[in-house]
């Protein structure tokens, strides 16, 4: 069997991967994507934990994870149709009316 | 497995928010387009019946749906704040949607449904519990920043909050994830046994306070997690605004105060110091960043940054008091309900002369305010020398009782820090009140006249103002009692 510690580091390694690519990554897509990446590392720590632990809330939190995941996801979406429609370009640097 | 009656009026709040909520929802397509008031008369009885069944969440007190909320002085406290501050920023929207063409049904839903998830995230008792309200909130929030479909700012504002919010309550999760490994369970007080044995990785148990403390500090909009407030603030419309600065910051502090106090009470010395640093660099940050600004919607989304690092004064305050820490958990929140009425008066007026389009934005643009709305004008000078903290205000006490607690656990630095970065802030606060008063308008221009219900929402914080000033006894004695329901 493997061990929990291999999907826990796994998981750590996606979530990193993630954090790098929301912040170098320019296209609002892919920046959205890397927050998917985060939520299925979290859910993977979950269910690790949950099998670890031998105790069912982690995997129940999981389904609550995707959930609200889909629902963002819905949201974004929309707005990231709405800017793309107003300035022809998916580039968050182009998006800067407001001043940083 | 029906949950019993009593759960339903523990969350009675929240479920009249929803419903009302979804009322508008079923009722607004079949409103024709110039009749859209019905579904603004609608929302603001939802707003007030949903402020009115908090009566009902008082009578029944103690643990409620299976142990994952609870009634306590504490959730009453917050969802008085939360609820009518919602109540407040409906009133005063009617204006701004009318002018800005937006006047729909969904703006009234989504305010209600954003609420309902604030309310959730303060009286939960569970960490995926608060998640949920948190997600519920802030789902609501992201559309409502977005309200301005045809302005692009506000795309921006959304896009900008969506996608930090979204990375922050990632961060939150990985947070949950890691305690719930560390200690087999989600509830604060399990957490709170686990760390008061010492038991549980120790490892997992900090890093994911660390996690859960980035989480929130995005949502309170503390240092370095900072910097999505000006454009957010500055983008979303002005009522929304309103919304955004006093209903998720008090909520976003609820959950703070509960994970800090209630699971992780016993290892103050783990978060102590966390919580200083980002005290010290929020206030610092705040209210120099505020000097330079010449957008007041930005001048006050950094003022609210500032505001938020003395509220975490007064958390490391009650973390280093150990046993007393009610002292400085009431001055976080006698503080909160001062600063949502400070905010919400500031930006409904900010809103009020806003100008179609929201036009009239400069600070330049308030000049000779004091002689074409003298009354506009004062009530705008009192929320900002409240925001500053002169006596005859709610801020002048607030901050006393956030000095007080500071100075009782010996914090001398954080003391000295949030003396001079406040006289900063008077800098920015009172250049307003100057424009105002003493400078003649560049051009001409009449401000649309007050409507009664950003009247009434100015008369209200104006009033709330002056007598949390003058008779702060009860409310200072609910937050002490509501301090002690968190240990």
């Amino acid at each position: 069997m493997v061990p929990s510690s291999y999907y826990l580091v796994l998981s750590a390694v996606l979530f990193g991967l993630g954090v790098v690519a929301f912040m170098f990554k320019r296209n609002i897509i892919t920046i959205f994507m890397s927050i998917e990446l985060m939520l299925n590392a979290v859910n993977l720590a979950f269910v690790t934990f949950s099998r670890h632990l031998g105790n069912l809330n982690g995997q129940v939190f999981v389904f609550f994870v995707i959930v609200v995941a889909a629902a963002e996801a819905a949201v974004g979406l929309a707005i990231i149709i709405l800017i793309a429609k107003h300035r022809q370009s998916l580039n968050v640097e182009r998006v800067d009316l407001l001043k940083l | 497995m029906f949950p019993p009656i009593q759960d339903m009026y523990r969350m009675a709040p929240e479920l009249v928010a929803c419903f009302f909520g979804m009322l508008i929802m079923v009722v607004d397509p079949f409103v024709p387009r110039e009749r859209k008031d019905i579904s603004a008369n609608l929302g603001v009885l939802g707003s007030l019946a949903a402020l009115a069944s908090i009566l009902l969440m008082v009578r029944h007190p103690g643990e409620g749906m299976y142990g994952l909320l609870v009634v306590d002085s504490f959730s009453v406290f917050l969802h008085l704040i939360i609820f009518a501050a919602a109540a407040l920023v409906i009133l005063a929207s009617d204006e701004y949607l009318k002018r800005e063409g937006i006047l729909q049904g969904e703006f009234y839903a989504l305010v209600l449904f954003a609420t309902c998830g604030m309310g959730i995230m303060t009286s939960a008792t569970e960490l995926m519990t608060v998640f949920v309200g948190l997600e519920i909130s802030s789902i609501a929030s992201y559309i409502l920043a977005c309200y301005r479909r045809a302005t692009p700012k506000s795309h921006e504002s959304a896009m900008k909050y969506f996608l930090l919010g979204s990375f922050a309550t990632a961060f939150f999760l990985y947070g949950v994830a890691m305690v719930y490994g560390a200690t087999g369970s989600t509830s604060l007080l399990a957490i709170r046994t686990v760390v008061a044995h010492s038991a549980g990785n120790q490892v997992l148990l900090t890093l994911g306070f660390g996690m859960l403390f980035v989480g929130m500090a995005f949502k309170i909009a503390t240092a370095p997690f900072q910097i999505w407030t000006p454009d957010v603030y500055e983008g979303a419309p002005t009522p929304v605004t309103a919304l955004l600065a006093s209903g998720p910051k008090a909520a976003a502090f609820a959950v703070l105060l509960r994970i800090v106090f209630t699971a992780f009470g016993d290892a103050s010395s783990t978060w102590f110091w966390i919580v200083w640093a980002s005290a010290a660099l929020t206030m610092v940050v705040g209210n120099f960043a505020a000097v330079v600004q010449s957008n007041i919607k930005r001048m006050l989304a950094y003022s609210s940054i500032a505001h938020a690092g003395y509220l975490l004064v007064a958390v490391a305050a009650a973390g280093a008091a150990g046993e007393n820490s009610d002292a400085g958990i009431a001055a976080v929140l006698f503080y909160l309900v001062a600063y949502a009425l400070m905010k919400l008066g500031a930006f409904t007026i900010v809103s009020h002369l806003g100008g179609s389009g929201e036009q009239r934005l400069a600070i330049d643009d308030y000049a000779g305010l004091s002689t074409k709305q003298p009354l506009t004008a004062l009530c705008l000078s009192l929320f900002l020398l409240s925001l500053l903290g002169l006596p005859l205000t709610a801020g002048f006490l607030g901050k006393l009782y956030i000095f007080q607690a500071a100075l009782d656990a010996r914090l001398i630095w954080l003391v000295v820090i949030m003396a001079v970065t406040t006289v900063v802030g008077a800098f920015y606060y009172l250049r307003v009140i100057w424009v105002m008063y003493f400078r003649e308008a560049q051009q001409e221009w009449t401000p649309v006249p007050v409507t009664p219900g950003v009247a009434s929402v100015m008369l209200i914080t104006a009033v709330g103002i002056l007598t949390l000033f003058f008779a702060p006894g009860p409310l200072l004695a609910f937050a002490v009692r509501s301090a002690a329901a968190l240990r």
